[in-house]
């Protein structure tokens, strides 16, 4: 297993260099000059050059990226052209904001989701398997961005009882244990949580229904185990496949919270993004993006050397 | 060594039902009587097909101009005279915006997902038919675009392009080949070690003609299920773009720029403002249940 962990751990090298060129190569395929952000189109073209040179602009592309690499692996990515502030003191706000958010959906979906998935799978083919189906089945279809519209008009615009956007009271961008901070929270972990709900639901579902299959069970049974007992083995063997979907999701909310961040105009990195992209910032852009997929990819490991911690038959694989 | 994640559970039972397909004599027959029966996937198919005819056909159904604005009419109650699903904040018709903005809306969820599977097919099917080294690589650069989560990637593909219906399309495409390719890989190496395929080796056949007579047609269904399990995703992600005001520009009528509009004006008129939304998750449901049904009536464990 150690074996297995070391090259697991290796694999990240390569990959997290492929993220980084893929970031790089998205920023310089974007169209026009990367300057056109800072300069004003009237300004004289020698301060242009000067300023081409400072940034680095004129050099040929691998050597841009190799520059840029450099002080990326020295925890320094650049300033944001359009706030004037360094990206990593932009993202040391915005990412513990988005993560409370991601980890609060990621906590509701996948304890509802486990719940309705571990009773569809006992109960196969009932009115209660249907119904939970029911509900996974909505949840991975429902536009989560308009889920969140809904209900922001239900709850605050029709009933008035909690607030529809913002992380606190007066704009805060700090978040605090208090009742203000929750109440603003309810609604964009809601609207989060239904994606992984309903894909954790299915996982559930099926593994479940499948260990129900194998003789294993049946052998527990026979050997006059209690059904409390038989449960528990069932959870043991479910937990390596749902572990597995759990991680990724939080993944997926880490990084495509950007849609309920807008609708609830939370200030996370979701809302970086939009800023960046609309103010043409690329350097808090390249930023932004490169943290969350790192941190997806960090994500991934983890889970799968968890996974072959619970489950030994994952490392040989 | 895979270190890559494990296929998910919707892929595996891709995979699974690709060799199902190889051990079955007359099995579209099979599947075809499946699905007849099969109630759900029938009203489904029905309603996806209701809501493409609605949208290609927008301009013999609709009553009224989908541009034509009315400073009177702005954000019309539901049911008020002449607007039977009221007005946008434009006064402009909010039904036949609907039927119009399936246009944009499908059309930008459904064609990266068939570009998709053209090329992460292609992709998959050299990857898992030659093996090897170009294997390793087709499937290690599909890692990379794997270590992004797909919204980010979408977003950060059309951010850096920018907005428009061709940069949506891009963004998606590139978003939904790497899992294309990944499925076409694993089913194509699977057909691929079968006997029959060894025979057709043996007996002299060129690796043009094992392809296209022998692997083609065993991976070819699979895979398009997949890729249809991929177009609710895709219609979402598309609308999503545009509601993020990367897609479509306005005026176009598309359902996600119009939730996007309206969403100035929950507090006027709330119900108006979340229809659009009503139809995209009404499209999606409806694909992602045909695609159910067509899954299971394919897969013969059940």
């Amino acid at each position: 297993m150690l074996n297995y962990i070391i090259r697991r751990v290796l694999y990240v090298i390569p990959i997290g260099l492929g993220v980084t060129v893929l970031v790089f190569a998205l920023v310089h395929m974007s169209p026009g000059d990367p300057l056109s952000a800072v300069v004003p189109p009237d300004a004289p073209e020698e301060m242009v050059q000067d300023l081409r040179k400072a940034y680095g602009f004129d050099k040929p592309l691998p050597v841009q990226y190799v520059t840029w690499l450099g002080r990326v692996l020295v925890g320094d990515l650049g300033v944001s052209v359009a706030r004037g502030r360094e990206v990593v003191e932009e993202l040391r706000i915005a990412v513990p904001n988005t993560f409370i958010l991601a980890a609060g959906g990621t906590l509701l979906g996948f304890t509802l989701g486990a719940i309705l998935g571990g009773i569809a799978g006992f109960f196969q083919g009932r009115w209660i398997d249907k119904l939970a189906t029911s509900i996974a089945i909505t949840g991975v279809s429902v536009p989560h961005y308009w889920l969140g519209l809904v209900l922001v008009i239900i709850f605050s615009v029709e009933m008035n009882v909690l607030p529809s956007i913002g992380m606190g009271p007066g704009g805060s961008t700090a978040w605090e244990w208090d009742a203000e901070h929750m109440r603003h929270l309810v609604l964009p972990v809601i609207t989060l949580a239904v994606i992984p709900m309903g894909l954790i639901t299915r996982t559930v579902r099926a593994t479940v229904a499948e260990i129900l299959n194998q003789e294993f069970v049946q052998a527990l049974h026979a050997k006059g185990l209690f059904q409390r007992q038989v449960l528990a083995h069932i959870v043991r063997n479910a937990a390596p496949t749902t572990l597995a979907v759990m991680g990724l999701q939080l993944g997926y909310l880490l990084g495509g919270s950007i849609l309920v961040e807008t609708v609830f105009q939370w200030p996370g990195t979701g809302s970086l993004l939009n800023s960046a992209i609309f103010e043409r910032d690329l350097p808090l852009l390249q930023g932004t993006i490169l943290v969350l997929a790192m941190f997806f990819v960090l994500l991934n490991l983890i889970v799968d050397i968890l996974q072959s911690a619970i489950d030994p038959r994952m490392s040989r694989r | 060594m895979t270190t890559a994640p494990a296929l998910d559970s919707k892929q595996k039972a891709v995979v699974d039902a690709a060799q199902v397909a190889v051990q079955s004599r007359g099995y579209w027959t099979t599947v075809g009587g499946r699905i007849r029966d099969d109630k759900v996937t029938m009203v489904c198919g029905f309603v996806v097909l209701l809501i493409v005819f609605s949208a290609v056909f927008a301009d013999l159904i609709a009553l009224a101009d989908p541009y034509k604005a009315s400073m009177l009419r702005r954000l019309a109650e539901i049911g008020a005279p002449g607007y039977p699903l009221g007005a946008d904040e434009m006064g402009r018709d909010m039904l036949t915006r609907l039927l119009y903005g399936g246009r944009l809306s499908l059309f930008m969820g459904i064609s990266p997902i068939v570009i998709a599977f053209v090329i992460g097919g292609t992709l998959g099917l050299v990857a898992g038919f030659l093996g090897g080294r170009v294997n390793m690589a087709i499937m290690r650069v599909m890692d990379v675009f794997y270590a992004f989560p797909s919204v980010l990637l979408a977003v950060a593909i059309s951010g850096a392009l920018g907005a428009g219906i061709g940069n949506a399309i891009v963004s998606l495409t590139l978003v939904f080949i790497p899992p294309i390719t990944r499925v076409t890989e694993s089913v194509t190496t699977q057909v691929r070690s079968l006997d029959y395929v060894e025979a057709a080796r043996a007996s002299g056949a060129r690796s043009l003609t094992i392809i296209r007579v022998h692997i083609l047609s065993n991976v070819l269904g699979p895979v398009f299920i997949y890729a249809t399990s991929l177009i609710s995703v895709s219609i979402i992600l598309a609308s999503g773009l545009s509601f993020l005001g990367l897609g479509t520009e306005p005026p176009e009528p598309e359902w996600g720029l119009m939730l996007n509009t309206l969403r100035q004006s929950i507090y006027v008129n709330p119900w108006v403002a979340a229809l659009p939304g009503v139809m995209i998750f009404f499209t999606s449901l409806s694909f992602n249940l045909l695609s159910d049904g067509l899954r299971s009536a394919m897969d013969v464990r059940l």
